[in-house]
This record gives C-alpha cells, sequence and structure tokens, in this order.
C-alpha cells in the first residue's frame, strides 16, 4: 500500500510549526501504523532528512505513551483502539493521513508529534491514592467488596492515562480522565474514608493545569480507547457536591462548638 | 571464587528471614532524612521501592525513561500475581509455593531467596487490595483466585487481562502520594548512563535528558537498579520498544558481576510475525491453553495447501491433525511449562509442519472448548484475548483457530544479587528483573509480578537499610568532584562517538541484525557448533557497528535515534556474554536448552553434579572475555529431581 502523510513538524516548545506531506510506498496491510511510520523514518534517516518524533512503547495497547490526531481523530478511525494498534488495513491504499501531536493548552507540544501530559500526573499526586503505607494493613479478605462495584470499580481503573479524553474535547477537559480515577477509588470501601478531600483536592488541581471545563458533548467517551463511561463524571459531580455540602455542615459544626 | 558471598543467614530457610530482620541494623527516622537513594526504573520492582523508601522517610530520586512513571512496561502483564493464601483451601502453602518456583526453575535458583519470596507473598496481596486494587472477586465479596500455568493449586489473584496494570497503578499511585509529600523527587524522560563510582561504593549516575539531552549528574547514598529485563536483545520481543539494559550494563561495566544471561524465556503462545518491517510481538495469556488445543497437520501436502489457501483448517479431519503436545505428553497435555510447550512449536514448524503464510506458527484451536462449554462461557473467560487477537491478525478465533508462536517474554538472568539484593558493587541494588535471583533457568506464570513487588515493597526496604546504618556519617555528596566529572565526560565522548562515526545505515538495521543471531543461535534451541558462529558473528557486528551507524539530529536536543544507537550498542556486547554463558553451560535446563543435552525423548538433560551453580561473569575489558565466577548453589531443603510432565 501507499500513502501520502501530513504530518505535524516542529522543532521544540518554542518553535513554530507546520504540517509537512512524506509520501510512503510499499507497506503491509498488516503493519501497525507505527510500522507504518518506522517505515518512513528509516527512509528519512536512510536519505539525511529528520525523523518524525512520536510517542510510543509498549505497542500492544495498554502504556498509554502512544497519542496521535489521525484525520481529526484521537487515535484514528477504528473505535476502542490506541494508536498502536491500529492497523493499515483500515485505510484505503493511496489515502491521504492527517497526522497532529494532541492540542491541549494543558499538554504543551515538545517535539513533532509529542506533547508533555506531566499534569495527568499532577493530577493524581493531587489525591488518586489511597493514603496506606506499605506494612500494617489487614488481611486482603477481611476487606470484602461486593462483585458489582468491584466490577465497576475496575471499568474505571482500566484507564490507560494516555489524554485521548482532553484532545477530543473542545474545551480540552480532563473530566473523564480525573472522573474515572474518583470513581475507580470511591465505589471501594478502601477508598471511601477520604474520598470527599480526594475528589476536592482533583478537582482543584484541574484550573491550576489549565484543564477546560466539561459542556456534556461526551466526545471523549466517544474517542476513549478504553470505552471509560461518561457515567464516571456524573458520579465524580456527585462526589463533589457531596464533599461541598459535607464541609459546609462540619463547618456549622465547628462553628457552634 | 572467594569474591561471591550470598551472605544467607543461618538457620532453617523457613526462619532465615525473621531471623535476617531481628539482626540487621536499623537507621533512626531523623538520619533517614539525611540519607539520598536513587531508584532507577519505575515498574513495579522501582516504584515500590521508591514509595516504600519515601515512606520511611529517605530522600529519594526517581528515574524512568517513559514520560510518566505508570508507563512502564510492568503494565502489559496480563495473567495475575501468585500468592500462598491458601483463600480456596486447596493446600496451598509458603512451601509449596516455594517449592513450586524451584522445581520450576529446573534447581537453578537460590533456596533462600525463593522461599522469602514465598513468604512475602501474602503480604503483597493485602497491601494492593489496601491501595484500591480491583482484583476479581466472587460474589460474596471475597477475592478469586484461579489455577495458572499448570499450577496443581488456585494461587493466582488476578485483574481481569490487566493484573500488571493494576498492580502498577497501585504502586505508582503510592508514588505519586509521596511525591506530593516531597520525599520522592520524579526525574521522567531520563535515559541513566552510567553508574558512578566513589571509594568502590555505587554514589551516583549519569542521565541524559531526552528532551534537552543535558547530560546531568546525580549523587546518593545507595543506587538502587529496577531497569528490568535486556528481551529486546532479540529485536522482537514482547518487551516494549523502549526496554533496555543499558542501566544494568553500565553497573556490570564498573564491576558488579552479570548471573545467567543466558537464561531467557521464551512464551508459547504469542502472535506469530507478520513479516519484515515487524517491530514487536504481542503476547497472548498464557491462560488460552486452558481451553485452546495446540496442533499442525499431519500431512505436508495438507501444509502447503493451508499456505496457498485451496483449504481452512476446518477441512483438515481429526485423523490428519497432530495434536502433538497431547501426542508428546499425555499427563499434561495443552499446559506443559513454557520451555517445554515453545520447543514443542519449534520442533513441528523447523521439521516443515508450520502453519500461516510464512509457516512459522501452529494452530490454537478452541473448537472443541465451544462445543463443550459453549460460546458464551468460552467469551466470558476469553472475550478480550479474542477480540485483541481479531484486531491485531484480523481473523475471528471463534471460526478459525488463532495461530501462535513463541516469542522472548523475560530474562531470568541478570545482575548478581547476594540475599540482600545488593550487587558486587558496594551501596548498589538490584530489583525485580534487572536482578538474576529467583527464577532460575525458568519463570513460573504469575510470579514476575510477585517478585517485583515482594522486592520492592517488602525485602528491598529493610535490607538497605542494614546498608545505609553504616552510611549515617557520610555527607551528601558533591556532584562536581572528579568521580563524576569523569564519568559525564565518558558519556558525553561516547554520545560523540557515536554521533560521529559518520555510518550509512540506521540503528534498526544493526539491531534487526542483532536479534537474528540471537534468536537463531541463542534462542530456544542451543548448540556448541551455533553458539561459536554466533560469537563470530557478533563480533563483527560490533565492529561494523561502531563505524557503521548514522545518527540524524544532534546531541543537545531529542534524539530517538540517539537513545536507541546507545541501547543497541550495549545489547551487542550483551548478545556476546549470553552465548558465552550458554556455551559454558554443558547441559539443558530450564529455558535453556542445549541439544547436545538432551534424553532419548528429546526432554532437556541437567548435569547437577556439575552444574548446579550460579554463573557470574565479572567484566574484563571490551576486548577481553568476562571471567566466570561461580556460586554453588545448595539445595538442603528440596531434593533435586528430573522435571517430568508425561
Amino acid at each position: 500500500m501507499k500513502f501520502t502523510l501530513k504530518i505535524w513538524r516542529q522543532e521544540n516548545a518554542k518553535a513554530k510549526g507546520e504540517m509537512i506531506s512524506y509520501d510512503v510506498a510499499g507497506i503491509s496491510p498488516d503493519s501497525s501504523f507505527f510500522e507504518m511510520l518506522d517505515t518512513l523514518n528509516q527512509n528519512l534517516v536512510m536519505t539525511g532528512g529528520d525523523p518524525v518524533a512520536f510517542d510510543h512503547d509498549c505497542r500492544e495497547g495498554i502504556c498509554g505513551t502512544c497519542s496521535l490526531y489521525i484525520n481529526g481523530r484521537p487515535h484514528g478511525p477504528v473505535k476502542g483502539v490506541t494508536t498502536c494498534q491500529l492497523h493499515m488495513r483500515s485505510f484505503t491504499d493511496g489515502d491521504t493521513i492527517h497526522i497532529e501531536p494532541w492540542r491541549a493548552k494543558a499538554f504543551p507540544v515538545v517535539r513533532d508529534l509529542i506533547v508533555d501530559r506531566s499534569a495527568f500526573d499532577k493530577i493524581i499526586q493531587a489525591g488518586g491514592y489511597v493514603s496506606v503505607n506499605t506494612g500494617g494493613v489487614p488481611d486482603a479478605n477481611t476487606i470484602p467488596v461486593p462483585r458489582e462495584k468491584s466490577e465497576a470499580a475496575m471499568d474505571a481503573a482500566a484507564c490507560i492515562g494516555c489524554g485521548a479524553c482532553v484532545a477530543a474535547c473542545s474545551n480540552a477537559s480532563a473530566m473523564l480522565f480525573i472522573g474515572a480515577k474518583i470513581s475507580h477509588l470511591a465505589l471501594l470501601p478502601q477508598g471511601e474514608v477520604e474520598a470527599a478531600k480526594r475528589v476536592q483536592k482533583m478537582v482543584a488541581s484541574l484550573d491550576e493545569l489549565g484543564f477546560g471545563n466539561c459542556s456534556n458533548t461526551y466526545a471523549c467517551e466517544a474517542e476513549c480507547p478504553k470505552g471509560i463511561s461518561v457515567s464516571n463524571i456524573a458520579r465524580m459531580n456527585r462526589q463533589f457536591i457531596g464533599a461541598k455540602l459535607f464541609a459546609e455542615k462540619e463547618k456549622i459544626v465547628r462553628d457552634s462548638l | 571464587m572467594t569474591r561471591l558471598n550470598a551472605r544467607i543467614p543461618e538457620g532453617p530457610v523457613a526462619s532465615k528471614w525473621t531471623a535476617y530482620k531481628s539482626a540487621s541494623r536499623l537507621v533512626n527516622p531523623n538520619n533517614k532524612r539525611k540519607l539520598d537513594i536513587i531508584v532507577v526504573g519505575t515498574g513495579l520492582a522501582g516504584a515500590s521501592a521508591a514509595a516504600s523508601l519515601g515512606e520511611l522517610g529517605y530522600r529519594v530520586k526517581v528515574f524512568c525513561y517513559q514520560d510518566s512513571p505508570r508507563r512502564a512496561h510492568s503494565i502489559a502483564a496480563q495473567g495475575g500475581i501468585n500468592a500462598a493464601k491458601n483463600y480456596p483451601n486447596d493446600g496451598d502453602s509458603a512451601y509449596r509455593l516455594f517449592y513450586d518456583t524451584i522445581k520450576g526453575g529446573d534447581y537453578r535458583a537460590r533456596e533462600a531467596n525463593v522461599y522469602r519470596l514465598a513468604e512475602v507473598s501474602n503480604q503483597i496481596i493485602d497491601l494492593c487490595v489496601a491501595q484500591g486494587v480491583p482484583f476479581a472477586r466472587e460474589y460474596g465479596g471475597l477475592l478469586a483466585n484461579r489455577s495458572f500455568g499448570g499450577a496443581q493449586v488456585s494461587r493466582t489473584f488476578y485483574a481481569r487481562g490487566q493484573t500488571g496494570q493494576q498492580l502498577l497503578l497501585g504502586a505508582y499511585s503510592a508514588l505519586s502520594r509521596q511525591i506530593a509529600l516531597g520525599n520522592v523527587t520524579l526525574f521522567n524522560r531520563r535515559d541513566v548512563l552510567d553508574t558512578v563510582l566513589v571509594e568502590g561504593r555505587a554514589r551516583g549516575i549519569i542521565t541524559r535528558n531526552l528532551v534537552t539531552g543535558e547530560i546531568e549528574r546525580h549523587a546518593a547514598h545507595a543506587v538502587v537498579l529496577a531497569s528490568g529485563g535486556y528481551g529486546n536483545v532479540f529485536f522482537l520481543s514482547t518487551n516494549a520498544m523502549g526496554s533496555n539494559v543499558t542501566p544494568a550494563w553500565s553497573a556490570y561495566k564498573k564491576g558488579a558481576m552479570f548471573a545467567n544471561p543466558s537464561f531467557t524465556q521464551i512464551h508459547p503462545t504469542c502472535i506469530p510475525v507478520h513479516g519484515d518491517t515487524q517491530s514487536k510481538l504481542t503476547l497472548m495469556s498464557e491462560s488460552l491453553r486452558n481451553d485452546g488445543r495446540i496442533w499442525v497437520p499431519k500431512k505436508v501436502k495438507d501444509v502447503e495447501k493451508l499456505r496457498n489457501q485451496s483449504i481452512k483448517p476446518a477441512d483438515i479431519p481429526e485423523e490428519d491433525r497432530d495434536y502433538y503436545l497431547e501426542r508428546r505428553y499425555p499427563a499434561f497435555g495443552n499446559l506443559v511449562p513454557r520451555d517445554v510447550a515453545s520447543r514443542a512449536a519449534k520442533e513441528r514448524c523447523d521439521a516443515g509442519f508450520g502453519v500461516g503464510r510464512t509457516g512459522v506458527a501452529v494452530f490454537l484451536d478452541f473448537a472443541d472448548a465451544i462445543k463443550r462449554k459453549g460460546h458464551d462461557t468460552i467469551d466470558a473467560l476469553y472475550g478480550n484475548l479474542f477480540q485483541m487477537y481479531e484486531q491485531i491478525v484480523a481473523e475471528n478465533p471463534y471460526e478459525t483457530p488463532m495461530m501462535i508462536y513463541p516469542a522472548v517474554h523475560y530474562t531470568m538472568g541478570g545482575l548478581w544479587v547476594d540475599y540482600e539484593l545488593m550487587t558486587t558493587i558496594q551501596g548498589l541494588f538490584a530489583i525485580g528483573e534487572c536482578n538474576f535471583s529467583d527464577h532460575g533457568a525458568n519463570r513460573l506464570g504469575a510470579s514476575a509480578l510477585m517478585q517485583g513487588l515482594a522486592d520492592g515493597y517488602f525485602v528491598l526496604p529493610y535490607t538497605i537499610g542494614n546498608y545505609l546504618s553504616t552510611e549515617i556519617h557520610t555527607p551528601r555528596f558533591d556532584t562536581s568532584s572528579s568521580e563524576f566529572t569523569i564519568a559525564a565526560q565518558a558519556v558525553t565522548d561516547r554520545l560523540q562517538q557515536i554521533k560521529n562515526c559518520g555510518g550509512k545505515e540506521s540503528v534498526d538495521h544493526y539491531h534487526r541484525r542483532l536479534g537474528k543471531i540471537m534468536w537463531e543461535y541463542c534462542g530456544m534451541a542451543r548448540n556448541d557448533a551455533g553458539l561459536t558462529e554466533a560469537l563470530y558473528q557478533l563480533t563483527e557486528l560490533r565492529h561494523e557497528y561502531s563505524r557503521g551507524v548514522r545518527i540524524p539530529g544532534g546531541l543537545d536536543e531529542y534524539n530517538p535515534e540517539l537513545e536507541k544507537a546507545c541501547r543497541v550498542a550495549d545489547f551487542i556486547e550483551l548478545g556476546e556474554l549470553m552465548v558465552r554463558d550458554a556455551q559454558q553451560r554443558r547441559e539443558s535446563c530450564g529455558g535453556h536448552f542445549r541439544e547436545e543435552f538432551q534424553t532419548s525423548e528429546g526432554e532437556a538433560l541437567r548435569n547437577d553434579d556439575k552444574f548446579a551453580f550460579v554463573a557470574a561473569w565479572e567484566y574484563k575489558g571490551r576486548e577481553v572475555s568476562a571471567n566466570l565466577h561461580r556460586e554453588e548453589l545448595q539445595f538442603n531443603e528440596i531434593k533435586l529431581s528430573q522435571r517430568s510432565y508425561k
């Protein structure tokens, strides 16, 4: 197969970027999207060009490193897969393919197609954990969890942190990412203890990091390669309102003492 | 031989760890703040260690090449994690887990370390549950277990087919908490290119900032390597693209011995190679072998017809199929250990019975299981795996058998460590897949996650304290000392040399050639003539590489070709050591199969009289052969016997 690629090239965070056109030929339909880009890069190296920088690592759809905006969609045209699991048979011979990085204020471009997603790490650092130390925890089976809850928690915990939800959102909102983590922990008794504090701290971090607000377009759910549901955003919102009320009630009690 | 002392505590195996913990020296909390620790890698071992050490109050710096610590390749582990909880009441115990691990490793692991691993396994499950890891549960709300990899008890805990992901996210969340508290500092997108020694002790590392290209110096009172395995020496493997041996290799060159490098695990159920541009291989969970039947055609003419697509697999009648595992191993059938299943597939393909376009694949057939258990049951058990297969291969496994072939998956070898997980360099520790210690010559399913977390959460935090207790008077280090300056300069020189060698070929070109040599001569089956040939070819390759590689771009910018170039240079050298190790081990054991040493039935033949030792290699220089040191293995608890799966 052969393709014309229009790829975003940008030397570093400060440089001005532009779309550059490349041709690749002799691509097997069984090749993955990245193997197609590998071929392009090999050609560029051999002809003295500058290979295209893109993020990738496990190439089996679980590490969440890959991040391409392909023909206007995060992770390309096939639903439920990451770019690394996209195969060239999903395209037509002779296609022109547009490849861009994630576009969001909170994810500045590092080079070409690579963006800086450390804002996601900062959200988790703000409260995406249960505050237990190694050692001194009870036997695992002293904490029974209803199977349905455990399954729902697992559905939310399947998030790979790739950032497609942010890239898909017209407001560059991280509500699905944060909603998934808050739901995962709030659904389990282990996470319930500090649920109110967690949701407040994590939501507060969103504004600081430059993510936008949610306006319920559900583009995040539609483009999530792991099928994370927007119901997690609703659960987070309930948690957030509950936490606010709880905090106010606590204040009234404190003031009256 | 005196240099290798595993420092195993006295006493019966079951009480060694307790005895060690009671006698080991402690560091008081005020002093912990004055002690710095570097942790390299954020997989299960690195993240759990960095988090636990931060919780204890040490000042920790943690490094990863990925953009986020959550992306380390532990995340891709599918199956599960073993523990001796005995929740199913089926007779499991720490002793049994210990016994199975020693036997599964074909008696080439150290008893004391393996017993400790089995002993702390239960604590891992407790901690992970407390962190909120969503393990599978029964309807009563308690934890579910399954049997895995042919084990006779159900001791494997799992989170769907994403156990590694969930455990890693647990460790990552604990790590994130320590980062937020200021106890741990994260350095992402960093390659660790050298280990710095001061007066014989590990005191720091040299890193390259992958975004800016800056060469950085970091000092600490101790260095912990958790940089994973080296399966990418084969080019094609199930490892992540960036997985590399460089931190461990730099330590090896500074004096840390490298143990059993030839012990690699080839996993039987991976998706076969599609063609020349293939960049990596994808594993299908071993659990598929519980219900799938493995076969190839009996007749060569059927193989040809399959290849030219004049017949479909289902057209081949039952009597013309060779269910070779069931034929050769009636007792275990399709559930024989990984090394046995892998070799049997290779044997059939080499004999010309391989299927698929390339002839390098065998069938894994679910037709009988679907008939017996029903479509829905199979879907509930393997639905996500079938989907993944269809996504990659574009064939529906409900309608036509899957095609599988073995692929490099895990490396049991690694830096030699003593009971305290310290290498032969004082103050340099190695944990997780990066060390050699617990899996012998073959790792059992669901044991890698257990070992990574055991080392990071429950072993290293104790043993490193014992070392650091002698360091409380050592002030923080200045990275402008001559040792750091020399090491940083050496790294810069090396990068410049690679960049300016003026060659014409890409790094991948050489990496593919390296992979071919290793797979051909040092893969599933090895022999003396092949290994000699490999050594010759690798020396050639190393020389060609040093003047033949072309690196575009500069040193002081984001440059993935340069990153790869350093990694591949180390892989080529490692390849030579693997071949030497495979050559000296004149026996077959676990994943190491020497064709000269097999039973009349083609099974692995160990030689316990001569080879019940750990081979630890000491670096002597680039053009000089490494020195072999032997750590004799003592088996006091377990009687050595031949593995039999017939």
